[in-house]
């Protein structure tokens, strides 16, 4: 490994790994500046192909750097520079670890060349993310991670599966755009693995549930890696596979609709991320630089707003207890800098003039327009004005204005957050305006750049600028025409998981029922059948191996024993620990196969 | 500061709500007076304050069938798509 290449994952995961270890006054300025380490690496960072690692006939990439990796290396860090400030106030080191893993785990699928490398790390960023809702500890977030974790594992089986028919039917596992013009079984199962990643419908339901469910300062870190991840693979593997399209589109109405039923403002915020991601996928399903440009350029943007939103919204919950929209209301005399933040955050992902999505959203529908995609391009239109309709409006409506809600307790505790949020919230909106008004600077990250040179020239157009106020503001009319209709109702809104969760029960009833009967009547045939056979032959192998073999391997069966009694004790701790343990585990050998 | 400002404006609710209305009536004056069009994809677009109306009926349009999906009884039995918060501890 050269010193032009290191790897910013590998500075986070053992970052993390040393975590427990910095203590007291260091532990604080440590948190910002490992993220900070790694920012420092994706700047320094020259295009190029590096970490190349021969492990048994394959050859493993760690290290590919091109423009398409560099703009999502970029963001990630960044995201992570900003989301371990906004939790610097959280004591448990694990939880900081297990946000630090995660990001490792996004940043090790944007760097690498292959399907190997890229199978580790998509499972990783599953494996580490999970415990960011664990950490919640209430009674649902036990069984929510657990769902979580069951969705992501079966896709990630998906994936796996798409890759080694790839690898059986070419030999190759070079993760480069696929034939997307001749799709067979293997294209449309990697597709799989990936849209569950970018919760497209129907596999879109874990997100809400996760992220409505994750620690404050978790949420903030979940909202930005693991989709933008997916939109990256996809953008890598699969730009121009035409069904992309009409999940996209379908993904962006989608969000949209359920935003409008749901009661609790971070699982609205989280119908709203496969609302945007909707646009990015249609983006890569339309192929073509521009949109490319636009998928790009989008997700950077999604990243700081829609983290900036959940830091909003995060730290209500934070400072009241509360999310939900019917036990809050009224909160701007006690909140005004949240109010604030949060509304920049609106403001950015409807995209209005001045603000981040503006120059990013539009750029996606543009290609549209240009690809003759025209139903495309007005269903995301469509979509927009809704995105506005929620986030924009009814967001910081019903926390910060409309009726009061809370309880007194609620109200008391209600300030505006620590410093350390403030600052994060402030830097995330600081950037979501710089964005939208000095285009340049996103601009010049983008994979193509006489596309975004060309887009540049028309973003600001007075055609576009009045289009895009003309439906926000009438929206805006609409919305508080009809707002009797929007004022929130204690409900939760059935989704996809239904399936799953009903199903569950559903395999609880047969596992009672039929399999145990099955079991209980196996058993006896076994004892009566099977266990006088095996009893005897045990008594020879036990002869055989006390005259025979023990004198010789004593001492390596002592070895043997002492370390199966260290492994018990590993054994012993909760089904986290030992996930946690396996996850430590595969980061280690990571390093050592890289530094080897 | 804020919350100065936020209650500065909603003494003066009626007001605010009058200077909403203008800016909205400019918007559309704007939009057909001055408004380069030349280079728009469809002719729809053309049509003065498309996108006003555009924007006021995708507003209408996803609030009302939004809601009609979460609220109606769907197959003709108890089930809709907005449910108790206790939906899944039963």
């Amino acid at each position: 490994m050269t010193t032009d290449f290191i790897h910013p994952g590998f500075v986070l995961i053992i970052g993390a790994l040393l975590l427990p270890f910095i203590m007291g006054p260091l532990r604080k300025p440590y948190l910002i500046l490992m993220p900070i380490l790694a920012f420092a690496c994706v700047l320094k960072m020259q295009n190029g192909t590096y970490g190349v690692v021969h492990f048994m006939d394959w050859q493993l990439t760690f290290g590919r750097v091109d423009a398409l990796s560099q703009v999502f290396g970029y963001i990630m860090t960044l995201m992570c520079i900003i989301g371990s400030m906004y939790g610097l106030h959280v004591k448990d080191p694990k939880e900081h670890m297990a946000a630090w893993m995660y990001v490792g785990g996004s940043l090790g699928v944007i760097y690498c060349a292959d399907y190997i490398t890229l199978f580790i790390f998509w499972e990783l960023m599953a494996f580490s993310s999970v415990f960011l809702v664990w950490f919640r500890k209430r009674k649902e977030s036990l069984p929510t991670g657990f769902r979580y974790l069951m969705v992501h594992t079966a896709g990630g089986l998906i994936l796996l599966a798409g890759f080694v028919l790839r690898y059986k039917a070419t030999g190759a596992l070079d993760f480069n755009l696929l034939d997307v013009d001749h799709p067979t079984l293997y294209t449309y199962l990697i597709m799989v693995g990936f849209i569950l990643n970018a919760a497209v419908p129907p596999f879109h339901a874990w997100l809400p549930d996760a992220y409505g469910e994750a620690t404050v300062s978790g949420a903030v870190f979940m909202c930005a890696f693991t989709t933008k991840t997916a939109v990256y693979a996809l953008a890598r593997g699969l730009a121009g596979l035409d069904i992309l399209i009409v999940l996209g589109v379908i993904m962006a109405l989608y969000g949209v609709v359920y935003a409008v039923l749901e009661n609790d403002a971070r699982r609205l915020l989280a119908y709203h991320i496969i609302s945007q991601v909707g646009y990015m996928v249609a983006g890569v399903g339309i192929g073509t630089q521009m949109a490319i440009n636009g998928a790009c350029a989008h997700a950077f943007a999604h990243i700081l707003y829609k983290g900036l939103l959940f830091m909003g919204c995060g730290s209500v919950l934070y400072m009241t207890g509360k999310s939900k929209f019917s036990e809050l209301g009224g909160l701007y005399k006690k909140m005004p800098w949240a109010f604030v933040f949060t509304l920049i955050g609106g403001l950015s992902i409807s995209a209005f003039p001045l603000f981040s999505g503006f120059v990013s959203k539009s750029m996606i529908v543009y290609a549209g327009f240009e690809e003759h995609l025209y139903w495309a391009a007005f269903l995301l239109t469509l979509a927009s004005a809704g995105t506005f309709l929620h986030t924009g409006l009814k967001v910081p409506y019903f926390i910060w204005f409309g009726k009061n809600n809370c309880s007194r307790e609620t109200w008391e505790k209600a300030a505006d957050p620590p410093w350390n949020m403030n600052v994060a919230m402030a830097v995330a909106s600081f950037l979501c305006i710089f964005i939208g008004s000095y285009t340049p600077y996103l601009y010049k990250m983008l994979p193509y750049q006489n596309e975004a040179a060309d887009y540049a020239l028309h973003v600001y157009s007075s055609y576009h600028v009045s289009e895009s106020l003309q439906i926000l503001l009438f929206t805006a009319l609409g919305f508080f025409l009809l707002i009797k209709k929007l004022a929130p109702e204690p409900t939760i809104s059935i989704d996809m998981d239904w399936f799953y969760r009903m199903g569950g029960r559903g395999f609880y009833w047969l596992a009672r029922k039929p399999i145990q009967t099955f079991d209980t009547w196996f058993g006896e045939v076994y004892r009566t059948v099977g266990l006088y056979p095996l009893m005897t032959t045990a008594k020879f192998w036990s002869w055989f191996d006390w005259h025979g073999i023990d004198g010789v391997v004593d001492g390596l069966a002592r070895l043997v024993r002492n370390t199966g009694a260290k492994l018990r004790t590993v054994q012993n701790g909760r089904l986290q620990y030992n996930i946690y343990y396996a996850v430590s585990i595969v980061a280690v050998l990571i390093v050592a196969y890289v530094f080897g | 500061m804020i919350v100065k400002l936020i209650d500065y404006l909603r003494d003066r609710l009626k007001t605010v709500i009058r200077l909403c209305y203008v800016v909205l009536g400019l918007l559309v004056v704007y939009d057909v007076t001055f408004v380069d069009k030349h280079a728009v994809h469809t002719a729809m677009e053309k049509l003065p304050g498309f996108w006003s109306v555009f924007g006021f009926v995708a507003c209408v349009l996803i609030i009302i069938l939004s809601k009609w999906y979460g609220h109606v009884k769907w197959f003709g039995s108890k089930f809709r798509i907005m449910s108790p918060e206790d939906y899944y501890d039963n």
